[in-house]
């Protein structure tokens, strides 16, 4: 972890890479079950390459580190890209399971209930999480003006996470699954995420600790309780005891509706504090410096920031409506719940206000739009929540569509938009481009996406309000009006509509991986003069301190 | 820091004076008002809500709100007021013979209609949403019925199902004249062209005349020397046009190979004799309903018997 790279030199490092393979190697001979064996095997060989590299490099560093540390956010944001396409072509394919049952193939590894995991999580953890990866190692760095600290952590933190989705990934294909919403991976998987995250907090916390700036950026505020709270919510939520130390299998620690409690704990935070306060953090730094203006409100920054940080962990019963779960935990669940509405709009007041005096950037840097937009959906989505979490409302919406269509408006409209954005912004700074490769493909790439969401989301309003209505519709006789497979057929043309929308959205998405991939390869630009001057390399934009913290 | 902060032009308020990565700044605009009251009014509307409604826990329970309500004691209230408004229906329905029961106008509605509903619910996944079937499962629209098509023997058949294990169940099954190597490969290709004959279908009619032994040899003793079939024992009728797994011929030899022997759960443990009875009364009204037989022709095996479960 420190910066000294002394008479230890790699030791350390060694002996934990050495200690990983062997780990490995045990697990893929005495395995109880073949995905244990096969993860071990994984494990043992991802851990043995690094040893590898390790080992091959000088034990100690001929010269001192210059500059920020940015190999690992190239790595990270190709991963970003790379796990957004798969998790974008997942869900298409669910999608079209939905309203084509025999997609299914009738195969145990293509069915919807292994896929949906792979979806969730690529999207979630893969593509989002990588984002914020990215981004807050870019971030913290820039707003610091500090060097990430460690020689090897930086590099571990991105690697170590890649290494946790594969196994999360195919342990889902495979059937492993400890059947807990967005925490599926079992408790080796979960084990290694703890490693890898405390290490992404410690390079976090080390590169505050060195800044050479007085205040801490508002936008490191967000990412620093992004990382520490998902730590939090990671570790409590899949306590659990595994069958054996060599099996796949385990069993949660909390039973009944304790468990389901903690899991929506969880499971609402993972929403609180990945997909909006990580996100915030994006938006933060990203907007006011694409748009080159100064952030609306310091004061609103604050209050916002800490009314949303204590009232969104006391949200999650809102997922529990009218369950086992008592009732006064329901109520809790959903009176935060509307008093988090102000706080969470206060970072789209935030981020939507920065632009005032450039709000003519709309229409000549789609770049801006796709990050404006995002805090757009980001409103709605915000609004929309509080709204299904009144019990009146969630008893029409729950177990409907309309949930699906809400996360996915945060999901695809704040989520992927913003990451979108960043992911524009940074690679030409990270690679040291003139500019993006093509302004005209992420016009291409906004309007895809633009229409796939909106496809997406009024389908699934017209599927969720549908079904809800359905399901409750009484005879004059006290008979239930339609059955559920009567339910099921309404909603197939809404579904077919759906899936078109994820098309168009995934289409955006290898726009963008094109984008990218020639903007990296260092294609010179079809159109520099349409881009903005922030869209180059960050030495070219006037009054950037480039000084790293030594 | 103080010495940064300088006046924005587009707004004209002044930035706090951090700046960060070269350009960025922020200003330091109050709290937008109506932002700032709304978020009061929603506090001030949760705590409203805490006082009326269960809402902290306590070390000995939790505080019940002002007016006790318990979302269970309302859904408790709600199943309870439903079940008084069916239950004269249903206590009618308990008390009289299925055949009776459609003999009376206001019951027969109320079990049609409930009947629906216990048919989407348990029935629709396997012979459709309109009982329209589908290959393997029967069609129970039309007038063709394996088990027999009155009250009484739809009756039996939803409570028992057909090889379902339960020890009342309709469990004759067609031998498996190909695995079992009863009969040789040609042979079935005869006889399926026959049967297949029997519905006029193309069949080649050299094949069809040697099946036409082989029918009376093996297959007549239950679906009858005219292939009518029998409902005492499952037999289908061939003559007619309903095929229940399909009158290809790839499909009748393959009926004849394997005996088919499909199953239907019995839904006696699942389902209350009330809903039975109406299921059964919506069954029979979707047009292919027998009329009950003549008393004296028998029939009447299953009449008393005692329903599992009765509630």
């Amino acid at each position: 972890m420190t910066e000294t790279t002394g008479r230890m030199g790699n030791i350390p490092v060694l002996a934990s890479a050495l200690l990983f393979t062997t780990i490995g190697l045990i697990l893929a001979i005495a395995g109880t079950d073949g995905g244990m064996r096969l993860h071990g095997l994984i494990f043992g060989l991802a851990s043995a390459a690094a040893l590898f590299v390790i080992a091959s490099r000088p034990a100690e560093r001929t010269e001192k580190p210059s500059g920020y540390f940015d190999g690992p956010i190239r790595v990270a944001t190709i991963a970003c890209v790379f796990w957004g396409i798969v998790g974008f072509l997942v869900g298409d394919v669910l999608a079209w399971q939905l309203a084509f049952p025999a997609l299914n193939l009738d195969l145990p590894w293509t069915n919807f209930g292994r896929l949906r995991p792979v979806h969730t999580s690529a999207v979630i953890f893969a593509f989002g999480g990588n984002a914020l990866i990215a981004t807050s190692l870019y971030v913290v760095q820039r707003t610091c003006r500090a060097r990430l600290p460690g020689r090897w952590a930086p590099w571990f933190v991105v690697w170590g996470y890649q290494l946790f989705i594969v196994i999360a990934a195919s342990g889902y294909v495979l059937g492993i699954t400890q059947g807990k919403e967005y925490a599926e991976p079992e408790w080796y998987a979960d084990l290694w995420l703890t490693i890898v995250w405390v290490v992404y907090l410690l390079v976090f916390l080390g590169t505050l600790r060195k800044r050479e700036e007085p205040h801490i950026y508002v936008a490191n505020w967000f990412y620093l309780a992004f990382i520490v709270t998902i730590a939090m919510l990671h570790i409590v939520n899949n306590l659990s005891l595994p069958v054996s130390w060599l099996g796949s299998e385990s069993y949660p620690l909390f039973p009944g509706v304790q468990g389901a409690m903690t899991q929506w704990w969880y499971g609402h935070n993972a929403v609180g504090f990945l997909l909006t306060a990580g996100f915030l953090g994006i938006m933060y730094y990203f907007i006011p410096k694409r748009a080159e203006r100064p952030i609306y409100s310091y004061r609103l920054s604050i209050v916002h920031f800490w009314s949303l940080i204590f009232l969104y962990i006391w949200a999650g019963p809102h997922h529990l409506h009218y369950t086992a779960l008592p009732e006064w935990a329901q109520t809790l669940g959903m009176t935060f719940s509307i008093m988090l509405w102000m706080p969470s709009w206060g970072g789209m007041i935030n981020g939507l206000m920065t632009l005032s005096g450039a709000w003519d950037r709309l229409r000549t840097d789609a770049v801006i739009r796709l990050l404006v937009v995002s805090v757009a959906f980001y409103g709605m989505s915000t609004f929309e929540g509080p709204l299904m979490s009144i019990k009146a409302v969630n008893s029409l919406s729950h177990y409907t569509d309309w949930t699906i269509g809400h996360v996915h408006s945060g999901a695809l409209g704040w989520v992927g938009m913003i990451s979108f954005g960043a992911v524009y912004c940074m690679v030409p700074w990270l690679w040291k481009r003139e500019g993006l490769y093509s302004m005209r493909l992420v016009e291409w790439h906004f309007w895809l996406a633009m229409i796939g969401i909106v496809l997406y989301i009024s389908s699934m309003w017209v599927a969720g309000i549908t079904q809800g209505l359905m399901w409750r519709a009484y005879d004059h006789l006290g008979f239930l009006k339609y059955s559920f497979i009567e339910t099921v057929e309404a909603l197939h043309w809404p579904y077919v509509i759906r899936a078109t929308g994820g098309v168009l959205f995934l289409l955006g998405g290898l726009i963008m991986a094109y984008n990218v991939w020639r903007t990296i390869r260092g294609d010179q630009p079809v159109d520099v003069k349409d881009q903005p001057k922030v869209a180059a390399a960050p030495e070219l934009r006037p009054g950037v301190v480039a000084a790293p913290a030594e | 820091m103080a010495s940064h902060k300088r006046i924005d032009e587009v707004t004209g308020a002044e930035t706090t004076g951090h700046v960060w990565d070269g350009d960025l700044t922020e200003l330091n605009k109050p709290l937008p008002r109506w932002w700032l009251y709304t978020f009061y009014a929603c506090i001030v509307w949760a705590f409203g809500y805490w006082i009326v409604y269960p809402a902290w826990p306590t070390f000995n329970g939790y505080t019940k709100g002002w007016f006790g309500y318990s979302q269970r004691d309302q859904v408790a209230k709600d199943a309870a007021a439903a079940k008084a408004a069916q239950d004269k229906y249903r206590t009618a329905i308990a008390a009289m013979p299925i055949a009776e029961v459609k003999k009376n106008p206001e019951l027969f509605e109320f079990a049609r209609d409930g009947g629906a509903a216990i048919f989407g619910d348990n029935c629709a996944p396997c012979h459709g949403r309109g009982a329209q079937g589908a290959v393997g499962y029967p069609n129970l629209n039309d007038d063709d019925w394996l088990w027999g098509g009155d009250l009484e023997s739809i009756e039996t058949t939803i409570t028992h199902g057909a090889r379902s294990g339960d020890p009342k169940t309709h469990d004759t099954a067609m031998p498996r004249f190909g695995l079992d190597k009863i009969l040789e490969p040609a042979q079935i290709n005869d006889v399926a062209n026959y049967v297949r004959s029997l519905s006029h279908l193309d069949v080649d009619a050299a094949a069809a005349s040697r099946g036409s032994a082989i029918f009376a040899d093996n297959c007549a003793a239950c679906h009858g020397a005219d292939a009518k079939g029998n409902t005492e024992i499952g037999a289908p009728n061939l003559t007619d046009a309903i095929w229940l797994y399909g009158n290809s011929q790839q499909a009748v030899v393959h009926s004849i190979e394997t005996g088919r022997g499909g199953m239907m759960p019995a839904w006696g443990g699942r389902l209350d004799p009330v809903s039975i009875k109406m299921v059964t009364l919506y069954v029979h009204s979707l047009g292919g309903g027998k009329p009950e037989p003549k008393k004296e022709e028998g029939e009447s095996e299953h009449k008393d018997e005692p329903h599992e479960a009765p509630k």
